[in-house]
């Protein structure tokens, strides 16, 4: 029984940084309609620049993220203006292709210059851990659990308490209708793009410290991450959070009670299942067809 | 309309097989310079292994071409990068054999490229020894011209470790073990055939879970060898996992007495990088280190650690595995005195080479035969180094292994 205790508690600590990687895709979902498939590799882009401080600094791989989300906040609004606007027809289909080439660019790139052997960021605490009942936890989870929190509280802030937030919300809610009422739809279009792939930095460094990872490491990230906000609803940060958890608790405590083989079928299991009774996903709006 | 024109491609494939089956015979005359072609991993998962594959495939060359030619014939080396994927490392060796008439060719890296690539050769009659495809896959096809260049079979490669655990004295001879290992080619049939002969040695299963090579997070499968409490750890592992695996047992205060995993600490600095200091009596098999005493060994090491600027303890395995492929084929073509590929088949079927990784035989199907066996390396005081058997080791075996740092 502790066991599944202890898997129950992983599940949770590591769900939060799954969360923090997911609510940047969905956010990007909800106020542009496209996919962007490009997230996990913004995810382990951000991971390097922060491996990259560290190795020529020595900078804290936490302490980074004041240098680098900045700078993916800003390479997310480049590559908005330049790869996404443009898009004018089918964009939701046309930006998989799109944001794809990105995905591919940029493992390249990474390959070129980091080589395609896994590396990691190392930190005090990635080993270091304190007992509850017998079972040691380690900092490394605790201060990303922490992050998650804080990244996602701020999120929510931005987007419930402030004018931009409402510029954001109502886009998503309706962009000719936002538009209609003088929201600049482009403008918070290339922000919130930017403000999505500044999570993918601080989801990144909380991945790059509990994973090694190489440049070719994003295929599976996106993979997870998408299930992650189609279980959760497209374009809902509320979603994200609790469907990255379902996920992660899930497939622990089915590794550790049956087997890690059929951890991710049972996920799937429960993915079809709450689609079937809600094919909006968790916590997604049903959206009428445009006709 | 759609089966005339499948007929006639069919044809084709089999009017160009026809052809290019010929040129396995290509027996170039006395003296005239051969090329040797090879498809490597020079991007994509295997890029490093590729790279280190070239290396030792180059420094070979080298050393042929200096003691004058593969029995007189001056080599030259061509590679063709297959991005590590399986359609590319096919269509590559096609082209080696069927537009540049390569007189031989050497394998790629791992068994994944070994296994399509080798029906390619297969067919046009080539001799295929190969570095690092011995998963039983590689074997298991009746293919008769496949020759693994290293110590051991795959799943006899934790063979040597078990005959270590099994010979330690009654007191300390440990009572329970938990696997854990890759539904990989190459990791479970070791992990699988160690599980078998220690529960045949009277150590009791403690726990043993097989995960998905594609697994991202292994720390839920580290928590339950760390439930276990077993006494030693036996781990089918690649460096991702072999480093998660080692940081939640530091994380959970989990010392067992032993722990070898496949793959990860045979990596050197790489691997110690990135586990930090907790290296210490962490063990894995190794069929080859830049201090064995076999034949031709420290000449290699030597004019490597000159011709590439490393020092002896960063040269990887793949490299001498690589070497050791040449070797076999410089001995093969003197005993065949020939270098026509089916001679060579003939002459590798019997009859024991000498390699840098030690002495070699192959069975009928290519799998290495009454060699010494893989040996076991544990890492000890910041280096990795042969514990076992005693005849080649360097140093005694820590046991029980230390605490972690």
């Amino acid at each position: 029984m502790s066991l599944v205790l202890q898997a129950a508690a992983l599940g949770i600590l590591t769900g939060g940084v799954y969360a923090l990687m997911a609510s940047g895709l969905t956010l990007i979902f909800g106020v542009m309609r496209i996919i962007n498939v490009g997230h996990g590799a913004l995810v382990i882009l951000g991971a390097y620049l922060s491996f990259a401080l560290f190795r020529s600094f020595h900078m804290d791989p936490f302490l980074s993220l004041v240098v680098t989300m900045p700078v993916m906040f800003a390479l997310g609004v480049i590559l908005q203006l330049v790869f996404i606007r443009p898009l004018k027809t089918d964009r939701e289909a046309l930006s998989v292709l799109v944001t794809y080439a990105i995905a591919l660019g940029i493992e390249g790139v990474l390959g070129y210059v980091f080589t395609t052997n896994y590396v990691e960021l190392r930190a005090w605490y990635e080993t270091a851990s304190f007992a509850i009942f017998g079972f040691h936890i380690t900092y490394v989870y605790v201060f990303g659990f922490l992050l998650c929190l804080a990244i996602l509280g701020a999120l929510f802030l931005m987007l419930y308490r402030t004018a931009f937030g409402g510029a954001i919300r109502a886009t998503m809610l309706n962009r000719t209708a936002a538009q209609l009422i003088g929201i600049d739809v482009d403008r918070v279009s290339a922000l919130a793009f930017g403000v999505g792939v500044a999570t993918a930095a601080a989801g990144g460094v909380v991945f790059g410290i509990t994973n090694a990872f190489n440049p070719g490491s994003h295929y599976d990230l996106i993979s997870r991450l998408l299930t992650i906000i189609v279980l959760g609803g497209l374009g809902s940060l509320r979603g994200a959070i609790i469907a990255a958890l379902i996920m992660l608790v899930t497939e622990d405590i089915t590794a550790v009670l049956v087997s890690p083989v059929w951890a991710n079928f049972v996920f799937f299991v429960i993915l079809v299942a709450v689609l079937i009774v809600r094919p909006q996903g968790l916590y997604g709006v049903r959206v009428r067809d445009r006709i | 309309m759609r089966r005339p024109v499948s007929m006639i491609v069919a044809g084709f494939a089999l009017v160009l097989s026809a052809c290019g089956g010929s040129s396995a015979s290509t027996n170039p005359s006395p003296q005239a310079p051969i090329t040797i072609g090879v498809s490597v991993s020079l991007s994509g998962d295997f890029s490093s292994d590729g790279k280190a594959l070239e290396q030792g495939y180059d420094l070979w060359a080298a050393d042929v071409n200096k003691k004058g030619g593969l029995l007189g014939h001056q080599v030259t080396m061509k590679y063709v990068d297959d991005a590590s994927s399986q359609q590319q490392v096919v269509t590559n060796y096609t082209n080696l054999i069927t537009q540049d008439k390569v007189a031989l060719v050497f394998g790629p890296f791992s068994s994944l490229l070994t296994i399509p690539a080798s029906t390619v050769t297969d067919r046009y009659g080539y001799a295929f020894p190969e570095p690092a495809g011995g998963g039983p896959k590689v074997f298991d096809r009746g293919l008769k011209t496949i020759f693994f260049v290293q110590p051991a079979a795959v799943e006899d490669n934790l063979v040597s470790y078990t005959k270590w655990l099994l010979g330690l004295p009654s007191g300390q001879r440990p009572k329970t073990a938990a696997y854990s290992t890759q539904d990989d080619p190459f990791t479970q049939p070791q992990v699988d055939k160690a599980k078998t002969l220690l529960e045949a040695g009277g150590i009791t299963t403690a726990s043993y879970k097989v995960y998905p090579a594609e697994a991202t997070s292994w720390d839920a499968l580290a928590l339950q060898v760390v439930n276990s409490k077993a006494d030693v750890v036996i781990l089918g592992t690649q460096m991702p996992d072999a480093v998660a695996f080692i940081k939640v047992f530091q994380q959970q205060h989990f010392n067992p007495k032993s722990l070898i995993e496949t793959t990860g600490p045979d990596q050197g600095k790489d691997f110690s990088d990135k586990v930090g200091g907790a290296t210490e009596g962490v063990m894995v098999p190794a069929g080859w280190t830049p201090d064995a005493k076999a034949y031709g060994n420290s000449q290699f090491v030597s004019e490597f650690v000159a011709k590439y600027s490393v020092k002896p303890g960063d040269i990887s395995a793949d490299a001498a595995e690589a070497y050791s492929v040449g070797q076999v084929v410089d001995q093969a073509a003197k005993k065949a005195n020939s270098i026509d590929n089916k001679k060579l088949i003939d002459a590798l079927h019997s009859g024991t080479y000498q390699t840098i990784q030690g002495p070699m035989s192959f069975d009928s199907a290519g799998k290495p035969q009454g060699g010494v066996g893989v040996y076991i390396e544990q890492w000890q005081s910041g280096q990795a180094v042969f514990v076992y058997p005693t005849t080649v080791a360097g140093a005694k075996p820590e046991y029980p292994k230390p605490n972690w740092p």
